[in-house]
């Protein structure tokens, strides 16, 4: 149990460091960039009280904010797909997601990748809506999500591929 | 009473969520409204500490760019001085004498923002080296931005990309002014908005400040008419500038005080009243 705590508060750290010291200085192309932070809300522990995953995924949204001076768009993005997430493992494992604990890395391909777009589509689209907060300029909201999902996507099962532990 | 402490405690998540997300979305809010005091902001002692460690790393990658840079506004300026005066008379001025309506004052930027829509410069200077709200900053080629808000040691300048950005230029060949703003597309690209459709405006003409505000002085560079067409009521220009900065590489920049900046606007608000 305490190695759990103590791999989450490793992560948090770990993955706001990367976010703003590397991946937030990608610009690829001049305006994709990918957004692996939301790993941590990926990967929070399933059976985890619920408002304790709320409030760690505003405050690791709110410090990649102050960070990149972007107001709140981060935290408010992050909020909500964390507050989405037990909707989404239900339609992506279905109903016995609440009976028995999944291991993220014992469901199939399909699966996990289904669960990590859908994640971070949702989290990219409320993300690029605040971050132009006009509906005038939606073709670049749209444009930006679109490729930044895949770029984030891609880094995900990348960094997901190459930090797995060896099932017992 | 029973009942609302049972309803507050079944759906204390989602009320959570309601007060998180509206958080949220009030700090956004905030951030796009200018001249607010934020409180979200990268001018903190851990994310400025954090980005000057960073930029002393990379700073070596660009460091053979800069020094061409460096050395061609020296020559630059050298040139503008031999042709004023004997160069052999100049001497090392005073720094405390304040002499100019303008000084100068040097910055390293150490945050460099261009892929949102409103974007957003830190550099690593701050309150500690007299550095204000509302002063300009340029580089060696052209305008900048703003300093918006500081702390100690850091500043944080809203960017000329930054939709909320709204500074007065010029066209350089006749007085015409109108205000420079950003649609949020290209970082190379700004717009110039409200020139009189009297203006002789050709492609490749050069736009300036305009010194209409006790932020930039009259005649710093800000980039090249690339396109032009008139506004719908048909009697303004609207025109595409092209940069002279690259506004995806800024190393260093200076930062302009007007010395003569608080008696100006004990002037403008004497006449407001």
């Amino acid at each position: 149990m305490n190695n759990t705590i103590f791999t989450n508060i490793g992560r948090f750290i770990l993955l706001i460091l990367v976010q703003v010291l590397i991946l937030n200085h990608v610009n690829f192309l001049g305006y994709i960039n990918p957004y692996a932070y939301i790993l941590f809300i990926l990967l929070f522990p399933f059976n985890a009280n619920q408002s304790l995953f709320l409030i760690c995924s505003f405050l690791l949204g709110l410090c990649v904010d102050m960070f990149g001076d972007s107001g709140g768009v981060h935290a408010a993005a992050s909020v909500l797909t964390a507050f989405a997430r037990p909707l989404i493992l239900q339609f992506t494992f279905g109903l016995s997601y609440e009976f028995q604990t999944i291991k993220l890395n014992k469901v199939t391909m399909g699966e996990r990748l289904v669960y990590i777009i859908l994640m971070t589509v949702i989290h990219h689209v409320v993300l690029f809506l605040f971050e132009t907060w006009s509906f005038s300029l939606w073709n670049i909201t749209l444009k930006k999500s679109i490729f930044s999902s895949i770029f984030t996507v891609l880094l995900c099962l990348i960094i997901m591929a190459l930090f797995r532990r060896k099932s017992k | 009473m029973q009942q609302i402490v049972n309803f507050l405690l079944n759906n204390k998540n989602a009320i959570l969520f309601l007060f998180l997300f509206t958080l949220a979305t009030l700090f956004t809010i905030q951030s796009h409204n200018y001249h607010k005091s934020k409180f979200v902001t990268s001018t903190n002692y851990i994310s400025g500490g954090l980005y000057s460690w960073r930029t002393s790393i990379t700073d070596y990658f660009h460091l053979k760019g800069r020094n061409e840079r460096l050395v061609a506004e020296n020559e630059l300026l050298r040139n503008i001085i031999s042709h004023n005066s004997d160069s052999s008379r100049i001497e090392a001025r005073d720094s405390i004498s304040k002499t100019g309506v303008y000084s100068y004052v040097r910055a390293r930027v150490i945050n460099n923002g261009y892929n949102s829509i409103d974007n957003y410069i830190l550099i690593d200077k701050g309150a500690n080296d007299s550095l204000s709200q509302d002063m300009g900053v340029i580089t060696d080629k052209g305008i900048v931005g703003i300093i918006e808000n500081t702390s100690a040691n850091y500043g944080r300048v809203i960017s000329i990309l930054n939709t909320n950005s709204r500074i007065n230029a010029q066209l350089k060949k006749s007085n015409h002014y109108g205000s420079l703003t950003w649609n949020g597309k290209d970082p190379n690209i700004v717009q110039l908005e409200a020139i009189p459709r009297l203006a002789p405006v050709r492609k490749g003409d050069t736009i300036i400040t305009g010194g209409r505000s006790v932020i930039f002085p009259k005649g710093i560079g800000i980039g090249t008419i690339l396109n032009y067409e008139l506004e719908n009521n048909e009697s303004y220009y609207k025109l595409d500038i092209r940069l002279f900065n690259d506004m995806t590489d800024i190393g260093f920049v200076y930062c302009i005080r007007n010395n003569y900046k608080q008696e100006i606007e004990a002037l403008h608000k004497a006449q407001g009243k």
